[in-house]
């Protein structure tokens, strides 16, 4: 995948000397391991690269890239970052963010990111609990979740990501999970070479406060029947057989068929690129949560003017149309009068 | 210029007019374009537009009422006047509103056609000033605008309802005639106005020659009046408001110190007019950014620090509490960003359009923690410039967030001002780290972000340079490295190297302005004000001096930190008065620092000080009892 006319990195560059801090066995070390893995393969540069995040354990991501970081407060890094990203178009602007940070206080800065499509390549790690304040429940947390917050259990109904984000108008959604590092790295791959926002949930597991929580679809013998596998232009098949498929039926629903029942040409062809988020949305509601079979990978990914782009696009407008900015013409903008010396 | 055949013209050295009517009326445009002319002709102005939160409250009640004075001169004026010598009102509500400001022995013109009955009862009035004998130490002028406006705009061709609408131009033509305004560039101004509507430029026009024919022919005025142009320095002057003076200097300082401007801001009132005005001057390369609230406003800014721009947010009030968290993080970073507070009444929503200066005691402690943050404020609409450009030079040189605060006064007062002349700008220097700045024993190069100048700047290193990719964050950081450091000692010492740094900014500060003829110390009362109140103290120190008495002025500009030779000046003088618009925070700041006994003047009711309460309280403190100095004494005593 190596470009040769770009540079040649190893992992071991993007490693950065700060020790890892995160508690044993979290699933934040296999996307960290996914990323850094990945890097030289994208044929990118350190010093281009920005990760910046907000506040929780997965904020902590940028200490441990060796790159430039910014770990910013508390839900805020979709505006650090679109601050960033729109000035400093020349830059790889990754946002790291968590359920929490992204989906509860940051939950605004998310959804305008997104829908203003800032060139940016947001990781969503969601392990459906608050880690670093010790496990209290989350906006994505099921309903019902007994926590220290909620010993009676969760009233709440919690967010979908994947339909927030398509919901937000996001250009590129995704989601992958943080127990198979070759779907992780397509993703983030496919994320990366994305214009505009590019928004990827990964389902990740809080082994301390929220272990297991994924398990039931991404343990390594649950997956064929569990994940079912979103690729472009193919029907819509899983199962170790591919025997399982989704049909669109006639009332407009997805359902979940035998392909055997149906014939393979009902099987829904999967299709990117469809200009009415629709379908895609119907995919991210297919699965009531990771328990039963749920879609992954590229739910969306259409082409939409990038912000930072039209922002500098209208600088240059205006400087192609008035000359460069004269200072002496702006101060006597407002109309001036002349007293005699 | 329009002058009367039949009239005499009496001189004046100066008048103060408010113009008043309801939300729609257009009384802002009328007191912009009077002041426009008079400054263009010469004279010394100064404004102050006074309306509601309301866009549109109910016609004719006083709820909606909206005004705008001027003061014109024809020598140097410091304030809009006290009151004013001449008000114009529209309707009932405007005149009940407002006809409390004028002075007895003022002049009042009314439009009469808006007095009645029903108008009358929306305004409060049981019966009819007009008729009751209520105004009777007033010289009232009843002008009927409504139906001579609609009368023209008959011959324009335009519907009653909206002929009805151009009757400020009527206002406007019968205040030029009466002031013998030249007409010409007000023409000039409502033909390129409404160019896109001809038949609304031409009601304008037909309207604002008829208010000047009215003044002219109606054996209504006994004379006309002049107000000669003030003798102003030479140079070429513009009039601006304080918004647009703070916009142009930040542009100018982005263009000195050779950086980008990118601003993050939200709407909110009164600041969103300077992000109007940087939204259209992208020709400097300046990005504007409608943030989705408060907090992505700045800290998008603080992402594009963080890139080499030079980040800004704009607000006011409740954006301010927003921000907060923000701002701490720039103190943590060490990146420079502009926080630019147009303070307006509070707390909460308060009021929106009215002035207040009680955000300093927030921009100097509001942030958890040891925050320090460097304060500037501006002192008239003009200084609104230079104040935009010494707040970037603290914001570049020190990397550190600034506040700069101006209010609602002096961001839509506006003020003659000489322009400089852009050669002679001040050079900022801003150099990004391009190399690595620490070798370890092995005699490996690499590079500590929090490494500290002369200044105790850290050094500015941009992503995109090589070898220097290094981490900051919010996260206490080790000396040095910026590594997350918990260690309690070096905690400690990162809150003291922050507030050294701040601290430090002293040393660039120029020695204080003393206004004290007799010398430091001499007189025996010391007036200390900060920001926008400069001109009302000013104007109240040239009374008390005019009585023959002794009285000292020092304005700041400078609140964190003070300039260094603040405590021996306020210690030099027996007694110190701190005027402030808020229940005294500047007073607070320096009896803790100085432990002075500095008095406090407070005005709380969204308008500006008058050089009157300055005067009074001087006269007070030095045991004199007498009235205070009106502006029509001034015009005997010139």
């Amino acid at each position: 995948m190596t470009d040769t006319a770009t540079p040649t990195t190893t992992p071991k560059d993007w490693t950065s000397d700060q020790e890892v801090r995160w508690c044993p066995g979290c699933g934040d070390y296999s996307i960290l391991t996914a990323v850094r893995l990945l890097m030289p393969e994208l044929g990118v540069s350190r010093e281009n690269t920005v990760f910046l995040s907000g506040i929780g354990c997965a904020a902590r991501f940028p200490y441990y890239m060796n790159t430039y970081g910014l770990h910013s407060i508390h839900g805020r890094a979709p505006a650090v970052a679109t601050g960033l990203a729109v000035t400093r178009p020349d830059l790889d602007v990754w946002v790291v963010t968590g359920d929490g940070d992204a989906l509860s206080i940051g939950g605004n800065h998310l959804i305008h990111a997104l829908r203003r499509n800032v060139d940016i390549t947001i990781l969503l790690f969601n392990n459906q609990i608050y880690g670093l304040t010790k496990g209290q429940y989350s906006p994505t947390s099921e309903q019902g979740k007994v926590t220290k917050s909620t010993p009676f259990g969760s009233l709440e109904t919690p967010f979908n990501p994947i339909s927030l984000a398509l919901g937000a108008e996001a250009t590129f959604v995704a989601r992958t999970h943080d127990m198979d590092r070759k779907h992780m790295q397509e993703t983030f791959r496919r994320a990366h070479a994305h214009t505009g926002a590019a928004f990827v949930e990964i389902y990740q597991n809080c082994n301390v406060f929220n272990d297991g929580a994924f398990e039931k679809i991404t343990a390594k013998d649950a997956r064929p029947d569990q994940l079912i596998p979103l690729v472009h232009g193919e029907p819509i098949r899983f199962g170790a057989e591919a025997q399982h498929g989704v049909v669109l039926d006639p009332d407009g629903r997805l359902r979940l068929v035998e392909v055997a029942d149906v014939g393979e040409g009902a099987i829904l062809v999967h299709d990117e690129k469809r200009d009415d988020p629709g379908l895609a949305f119907q995919l991210s509601r297919l699965a009531a949560g990771p328990y039963e079979p749920t879609p992954i990978g590229v739910f969306r990914a259409v082409d939409r003017p990038e912000y930072g782009a039209a922002m500098s696009h209208q600088l240059l407008e205006a400087q192609e149309r008035k000359g460069p900015g004269d200072l002496a013409s702006l101060l006597g903008s407002g109309g001036t009068w002349t007293v005699p010396g | 210029m329009s002058t009367a055949t039949e009239h005499p013209t009496t001189e004046l050295d100066r008048v103060v007019i408010r113009f008043a009517g309801d939300s729609g009326d257009g009384m802002q445009l009328t007191g912009t374009q009077f002041t426009s002319v008079s400054s263009l002709f010469g004279n010394d102005t100064a404004t102050l537009p006074d309306f509601p939160a309301e866009i549109r409250a109910p016609a004719g009640t006083l709820a909606g009422v909206s005004a705008f004075q001027v003061h014109i001169s024809d020598h140097d004026i410091l304030t809009p006047g006290d009151a004013p010598s001449v008000l114009v009102a529209m309707n009932p509500a405007a005149l009940k509103s407002n006809g409390h400001f004028v002075p007895p022995g003022g002049t009042i013109i009314v439009n009469v056609d808006a007095f009645d009955e029903r108008s009358l009862d929306k305004a409060g009035y049981t019966s009819n000033p007009l008729l009751d004998g209520s105004l009777a130490s007033y010289t009232v002028y009843e002008v009927p605008m409504t139906s001579l406006t609609m009368e023209v705009g008959k011959e324009a061709g335009v519907k009653p309802r909206e002929a009805e609408r151009s009757k400020n131009f009527f206002a406007l033509g019968l205040l030029s005639w009466l002031y013998s305004r030249p007409t010409e560039p007000t023409l000039e101004w409502i033909e390129k106005r409404f160019a896109k509507t001809p038949q609304v430029l031409d009601a304008n026009t037909r309207a604002f020659r008829a208010g000047i024919n009215f003044g002219e022919t109606a054996e209504l005025f006994e004379s006309n009046y002049q107000v000669r142009p003030a003798a102003h320095e030479p140079g070429t002057y513009t009039n601006v408001t304080g918004n647009t003076a703070l916009a142009w200097g930040l542009i100018a300082a982005a263009h000195q110190a050779n950086l980008p401007i990118f601003l993050g801001s939200y709407p909110i009132t009164p600041a969103s007019d300077i992000l109007h005005e940087l939204a259209k001057h992208k020709e400097f390369g300046v990005r504007t950014f409608q943030a989705e609230d408060e907090i992505a406003g700045v800290g998008a800014a603080i992402g594009a620090s963080f890139g080499g721009s030079l980040g800004i947010t704009t607000t006011s009030g409740p954006g301010i509490d927003l921000k907060s968290e923000s701002i701490g993080m720039a103190v943590s970073l060490e990146l420079p960003l502009l926080i630019v507070d147009i303070q307006r009444g509070g707390p909460s929503t308060g009021l929106p359009t009215k002035t207040e200066q009680s955000d300093l005691l927030h921009a100097m402690y509001g942030r958890h923690g040891e925050a320090p943050v460097p304060i500037v404020a501006a002192m008239t609409p003009s200084h609104c410039f230079e104040a935009a450009m010494e707040a970037v030079r603290i914001a570049v040189t020190y990397r550190t967030p600034v506040f700069l605060l101006s209010d609602g006064y002096l961001a839509n007062g506006s003020e003659p001002w000489r322009l400089p002349d852009v050669a002679d700008l001040p050079a900022l220097d801003v150099e990004f780290a391009t190399e690595t700045n620490h070798v370890a024993p092995d005699g490996t190069a690499s590079f500590w972000p929090y490494i500290r100048d002369e200044n105790l700047a850290r050094p500015w290193a941009v992503p995109g340079t090589p070898g220097l990719e290094h981490r900051i964050g919010g996260l206490e950081k080790e000396d040095g490295t910026g590594n997350i450091s918990y260690d309690p000692e070096n905690h400690e010492r990162m809150v003291r190297l922050r507030a050294a740094k701040v601290a430090g900014i002293a040393r660039s500060l120029p020695p204080l302005e003393v206004d004290d003829p007799a010398g430091v110390g001499g007189a025996p009362v010391l007036i200390l004000g900060w920001g926008s109140t400069y001109g009302a103290i000013a104007a109240g120190v040239r009374r008390v001096r005019a009585r023959g008495l002794s009285v000292a002025h020092v304005q700041l500009m400078h609140l964190n930190p003070f300039p260094s030779d603040l405590g021996d000046v306020l210690k030099a003088y027996d007694h110190v008065l701190v005027p402030e618009a808020n229940l005294g925070q500047l007073s607070k700041m320096v009896r803790a620092d100085f432990l002075v006994d500095a008095q406090i003047l407070s005005k709380v009711q969204g308008s500006p000080f008058r050089a009157a309460e300055i005067e009074l309280a001087v006269l007070e403190l030095l045991g004199v009892d007498s009235p205070a100095t009106t502006e029509a004494d001034e015009e005997v005593a010139s």
